[in-house]
């Protein structure tokens, strides 16, 4: 009530806010009716709310100086990272169970060195330029890969197929207005399949590099940040489209980088100029992925078994909590 | 009086089932035979007609005739025909038998054209069908905005570095890189951890420090026999030669990795330093420029 006079002087004859406006204790912005005088209340109330955190600021950094060597320690910001929901699937590296599973499951033979991956890749019906691209600068990427195009064919019958003629790996980009946004992973004989949400994909020109095509050598893979169970059977299979031995004349490195949820694909050279210091320069394509479903047997929408998929109302409820 | 409705409706007036374009009339009415407004296929103005119409897959002969033209509930007798195409023609003429021509040839037409699509709808529910999902924006948003800023907490390119400087450190690449120091480090590591092999790691730090010793003693040469010369004739020269040198300096760094030296960081290494030599050529361009 006693602002009212104060609101009401007029917005344009009104002098600038003074130093050090009080508001009585129990006066609330939302509760004058009027919009603009709200709205005038509301920024001076701001700018108040600025000036104190600022001087709040300012005592606590001269208490600091003051102290000098006895002050506390600094207080770590909290992030994202930070706070994160702790996953109860988290592996712990020297989980014995975890190191079992891992031996027996479908990419043991992949991490015993028997078999050599051979992968396909192919698109949606269709294909537009923008995605043919994308699919060649993959195949030049990833080692030991072709490019075949799908003329109408049903995925349920390339799969016996390409079983047939030893691939050990099937990716199926799928397209959608001229752009690719989906990628389905499928580990062939019989092994999980992963369907992922694809996004910001840049191909080699729109990259700012100044570096030659990659080259037939083998890239190194790094996987980061996959923490959880779930995390790291994706890896797995992120690893698993990479012949096991790299070479490291090449300096190629294929990087697959975990951070919330969203994997990030770079393929990078890379060169050690001192022991301390290591510069890259990216090369390839680069896109980011989302998992979206991951189904034990090879590709089948209708009957298959999923391990894990993601239903936005339960498990988006959380800003803090990750998946992977 | 059909003939005052069709003057009145299809010709002249507003009919509700007519649609006019250029160059046709259409007809909207569901009992329509061709789906043109003319006077023989106007359901409102002809007493006696016939359609066919299909629901569900199957297919069923109209007829309407002048005796129940009184009483529209039961205005349009419904026959069901008979799944096989040809039994349901003769359906058609046994059911239209002393019909004007025109109907009957219609009749027949139209459902041709039913069964054809019919067959066609049947063939392609077994191919693949395109699932569509609709995107909400709202999620669309979020979703990009989410990848943005996970994009910019995962600080890719540090990442990378660190983990290719744990991958030398951990010794992944084997003998490819020769750092010294590193080896410097490493033989320290092998003189803590094992306290027989003492001397011959003794030997390998001399080495190393000889070697480096001697790395410094030659930077200390050249940079002490730095001659100014103002003369441009000399320092276009000499500029060439530093070139060669810095290449062939670049050449023999890069033959240690094993494969010919990118431009964009390597470049950048050192600072950019003109060391001036003198060559023995010199007198004789300069005799020669003179």
């Amino acid at each position: 009530a006693g602002q009212g006079p104060a609101g009401s002087a007029g917005r344009d004859a009104e002098p600038p806010a003074p130093e050090r406006v009080l508001f009585p204790p129990t006066f609330s912005v939302s509760e004058i009716k009027n919009k603009q005088r709200r709205h005038f209340m509301f920024l001076r109330w701001k700018q108040q709310q600025r000036k104190e955190k600022l001087a709040a600021k300012k005592k606590r950094r001269k208490e600091r100086e003051a102290l000098g060597d006895k002050a506390p320690p600094k207080a770590i910001p909290k992030t994202i990272e930070n706070q994160r929901v702790y996953d109860e699937t988290t592996v712990d590296p020297n989980d014995e169970e975890v190191a079992f599973d891992e031996a027996t499951d479908e990419f043991a033979p992949y991490f015993n060195r028997q078999t050599v991956p051979k992968i396909l890749i192919t698109t949606s019906d269709r294909p537009r330029g923008r995605t043919v691209r994308f699919c060649e600068q993959l195949s030049t990427v990833i080692p030991n890969s072709r490019v075949y195009y799908r003329r109408g064919l049903a995925l349920k019958r390339i799969i016996p197929q390409c079983i047939a003629r030893d691939f050990t790996d099937l990716i199926v980009i799928n397209e959608d207005r001229k752009i690719p946004n989906g990628l389905v992973l499928s580990h062939l004989p019989d092994g999980p399949t992963a369907h992922f949400r694809m996004s910001s994909v840049r191909l080699r020109k729109e990259i700012k590099r100044k570096g030659k095509q990659p080259t037939e050598h083998v890239p190194e893979v790094i996987l980061n940040n996959f923490t959880t169970r779930l995390g790291h059977s994706v890896g797995r299979m992120f690893a698993s489209l990479f012949p096991h031995d790299p070479q490291f004349v090449g300096r190629q490195v294929a990087t697959f980088h975990n951070q919330r949820d969203y994997i990030f694909f770079r393929f990078h050279r890379y060169i050690f100029k001192s022991e301390k210091k290591v510069g890259i320069q990216e090369l390839g394509p680069r896109f980011t992925l989302k998992l979206r479903s991951l189904q034990k047997g090879t590709f089948d929408s209708k009957f298959g078994e999923y391990e894990w998929i993601h239903k936005r109302r339960e498990m988006d409820t959380s800003r803090r909590k990750f998946h992977l | 009086s059909l003939q005052v409705v069709w003057d009145t409706l299809g010709n002249k007036q507003f009919c509700s089932y007519k649609i006019k374009t250029k160059t046709q009339s259409f007809c909207r009415n569901e009992y329509n035979l061709t789906g043109l407004c003319n006077r023989s296929s106007c359901p409102l103005a002809n007493s006696q007609y016939a359609t066919i119409r299909e629901e569900k897959g199957r297919c069923y002969l109209y007829m309407k005739t002048i005796e129940r033209a009184p009483f529209p509930s039961r205005l349009w007798e419904r026959v069901l025909l008979s799944k096989n195409y040809e039994k349901a023609l003769e359906e058609i003429d046994e059911n239209l038998i002393y019909w004007p021509r025109f109907i009957r040839h219609k009749c027949k037409q139209r459902f041709t054209k039913i069964t054809q699509y019919l067959i066609r709808i049947r063939k392609l529910t077994l191919k693949r069908q395109r699932k569509i999902v609709p995107l909400s924006r709202k999620i669309e948003r979020r979703e990009k905005r989410r990848e943005e800023k996970a994009l910019i907490a995962a600080q890719l390119d540090n990442a990378i570095e660190k983990e290719l400087l744990e991958r030398l450190k951990q010794d992944t690449y084997g003998d490819i890189y020769n750092f010294p120091i590193h080896a410097f480090d490493k033989a320290l590591q092998q003189q803590d951890a094992e306290s027989e092999s003492e001397s011959d790691v003794e030997k390998e730090e001399e080495e190393d420090e000889d070697k480096d010793k001697r790395e410094f003693v030659e930077a200390d040469d050249s940079d002490l026999s730095d001659f100014e010369d103002m003369d441009k004739l000399e320092t276009s020269s000499e500029e060439e030669q530093e070139n060669e040198e810095e290449t062939e300096k670049k050449a023999s760094y890069s033959k240690s990795k094993g494969k010919t030296p990118l431009k964009g960081p390597t470049r950048r290494k050192r600072p950019y330093i003109e060391i001036e030599y003198e060559k023995e050529t010199e007198p004789t361009t300069k005799t020669k420029a003179s």
